[in-house]
């Protein structure tokens, strides 16, 4: 078991509220993710997906309700809380990828250190070899990853993905699909995923929650044994039960 | 910015299709630019030679070569050329260095832009050396005239592109250096700055450019020294070969000045696809 339902909460949203003019986006959303979780987060475009997601990486603030983001017991004081990964994987160009994976360390350790850390991270998500190159010559798959590295070597409490997969071809998903479930296993950090893709938050999480009108619609335990199968008869079951929610039929 | 991805397998495919070649691909090409040169030279000379090119008209290239000697052994040729590049560095630094602080403080700060952008952009409709005249009315012939001409024609450039880089960066990458703790000086040096650097190269070679020009026609006009005053000296007792010189040697500085610009440009934009050469694309573990 990937985590306990039963552990501290991760973060809280109590009647998280936030508009864009006289747009009421978020209605008040009230969440409880327990630590090491991995929650998706699906809904139509617009939904206030991304927007969720700015507010629990304090990129934003709410307008009204509060957020409150665990405490990770162990002393480990300088770990950041929540670390944010986009569609876009927004590395420096003119930086070599172990000095890209090194700025999340920014604050955290400089020098040999970093550098042993950041080769550790890339080693992670199987590109010690491209240390060296610049970002300009990998591929949108690779730069991923590297922008997976980089969140994560901080040891981040939760990491939020917003369609960070979004952008890459089929096959190259499934396999960043595969990468991201085991590091999340070996890592143990709360995973948050936004993503159009209901069979990868199916394949993926222990829990889906469907967003629609600002507020949660659906909250969904997924309870099938890791590691999952694209195509599964349960699988397929529980994509129906979220595409029916997300299309407005009452199943 | 865009960053293209190049294929490092495909751009790695070009030496091994010419085995035969024993020369780089690179040196290949640099030979081969100052083929049509050398054919032009050795033309002239013979046409010179020939009578067909009157000595009153363009003496030949040899002759050319000859007076550049003895101007050389005087110590004359030195006097003037020191003359000259200090003249245009003190000039460019001068200038430059405003231009790229004032795109700096701009691209940075609304509040600094709305100051001073539009005032600046009125001046940049005036040609600077339209001001010759009002300079010359001002300064006399002395070094401050030339000196102030070469810095005023090189602001434009660096200034505009500096803050047209700085203006360029991506809030993107921004965002993400925020997100991962940055301090303004981090995100300074780490983020905007290397993204502006393209269009910075863009301002200094197009300065340097104007640098030599507001030079040479400074000097023609109003000096006592330097490779211009050297010309129209020249000019006087109709010794066509310095005139010519003087202008080779002109071109000589600009492209040497020129071809620094481009190193430099290549070296620190080593990262940028668009200066990767096939070599140094490869993987390169340190
Ligand atoms: N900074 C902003 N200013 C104004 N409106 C905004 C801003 N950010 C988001 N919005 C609006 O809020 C709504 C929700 O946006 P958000 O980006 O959260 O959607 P999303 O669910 O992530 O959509 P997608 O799946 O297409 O990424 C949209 O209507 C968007 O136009
Ligand atoms: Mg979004």
């Amino acid at each position: 078991m990937a985590f306990d339902s039963s552990s501290a909460p991760a973060f809280t949203l109590h009647g998280v509220r936030r508009s864009f003019g006289a747009k009421r986006v978020l209605d008040g959303v009230d969440l409880s993710v327990p630590q090491g979780q991995f929650l998706a987060i699906v809904g139509k475009s617009g939904c206030g997906k991304s927007t969720l997601l700015r507010l629990l990486a304090g990129l934003d603030r709410p307008d009204a309700g509060r957020i409150e983001i665990g405490r990770s017991g162990d002393g480990a004081g300088q770990a950041p809380g929540t670390r944010i990964m986009f569609q876009e994987p927004r590395l420096l160009p003119w930086e070599r990828v172990e000095d890209n994976v090194a700025v999340g360390l920014t604050g955290i350790a400089t020098g040999p250190e970093a550098r042993a850390r950041a080769r550790a991270y890339l080693a992670e998500v199987g590109l010690s070899d491209r240390a060296g190159d610049w970002p300009a010559v990998l591929s949108g798959g690779q730069r991923q990853r590297v922008a997976l590295a980089r969140a994560l070597v901080g040891q981040p409490g939760i990491l939020a993905l917003d369609e960070p997969l979004g952008a890459l071809d089929a096959l190259t998903r499934i396999e960043m699909q595969r990468l991201l479930e085991r590091i999340w296993r070996e890592k143990g950090f709360t995973a948050v995923l936004v993503t159009h893709d209901v069979a990868e938050a199916v394949v993926l999480a222990d829990r889906v929650v469907v967003l629609e009108e600002g507020r949660i619609a659906l909250d969904l335990a997924i309870d099938l044994p890791r590691p999952r199968r694209h195509g599964s008869a349960e699988a397929a079951a529980l994509e129906q039960t979220i595409l029916d929610r997300l299309l407005g039929r009452d199943g | 910015m865009t960053v293209v991805s190049t294929e490092p397998e495909a751009a790695v495919a070009v030496p091994a299709e010419r085995p035969r070649l024993r020369l780089s691909p690179g040196a290949g090409r640099g030979l081969l630019g100052w083929a049509l040169p050398a054919v032009t030279l050795l033309a002239w000379e013979g046409l010179a030679r020939a009578g067909a090119i009157s000595a009153n008209v363009l003496p030949a290239p040899s002759a050319v070569l000859a007076a550049g000697w003895e101007l050389a052994l005087s110590g004359e040729l030195a006097r003037h050329i020191a003359a000259s590049s200090g003249r245009a560095l003190a000039g460019f630094a001068i200038g430059g260095g405003a231009g790229f602080a004032f795109g700096l403080a701009n691209g940075l700060s609304a509040r600094s832009r709305a100051l001073t952008d539009t005032s600046l952009q009125m001046l940049r409709n005036i040609p600077h050396l339209a001001l010759i005249p009002l300079v010359i009315l001002w300064f006399g012939i002395g070094e401050e005239a030339k000196i102030f001409l070469v810095a005023l024609g090189v602001f434009f450039p660096i200034y505009v592109n500096t803050l047209l880089g700085i203006q360029g960066t991506d809030p993107q990458l921004v965002e993400m250096g925020r997100i991962y703790g940055m301090g303004p000086r981090a995100l300074f040096v780490r983020v905007i700055l290397p993204g502006a650097l393209p269009a910075i190269f863009t301002g200094l070679r197009y300065g340097l450019g104007i640098m030599w020009l507001t030079l040479i026609v400074a000097e023609t006009i109003a000096a006592k020294s330097g490779l211009g005053y050297m010309a129209m000296q020249a000019r006087e007792f109709m010794q066509l070969d310095v005139v010519v010189l003087s202008i080779l040697i002109y071109a000589a500085l600009g492209k040497l000045a020129d071809s620094l610009a481009r190193g430099l440009e290549s070296a620190t934009l080593s990262w940028h696809p668009a200066f990767q050469r096939p070599a140094a694309t490869g993987r390169r573990a340190r």
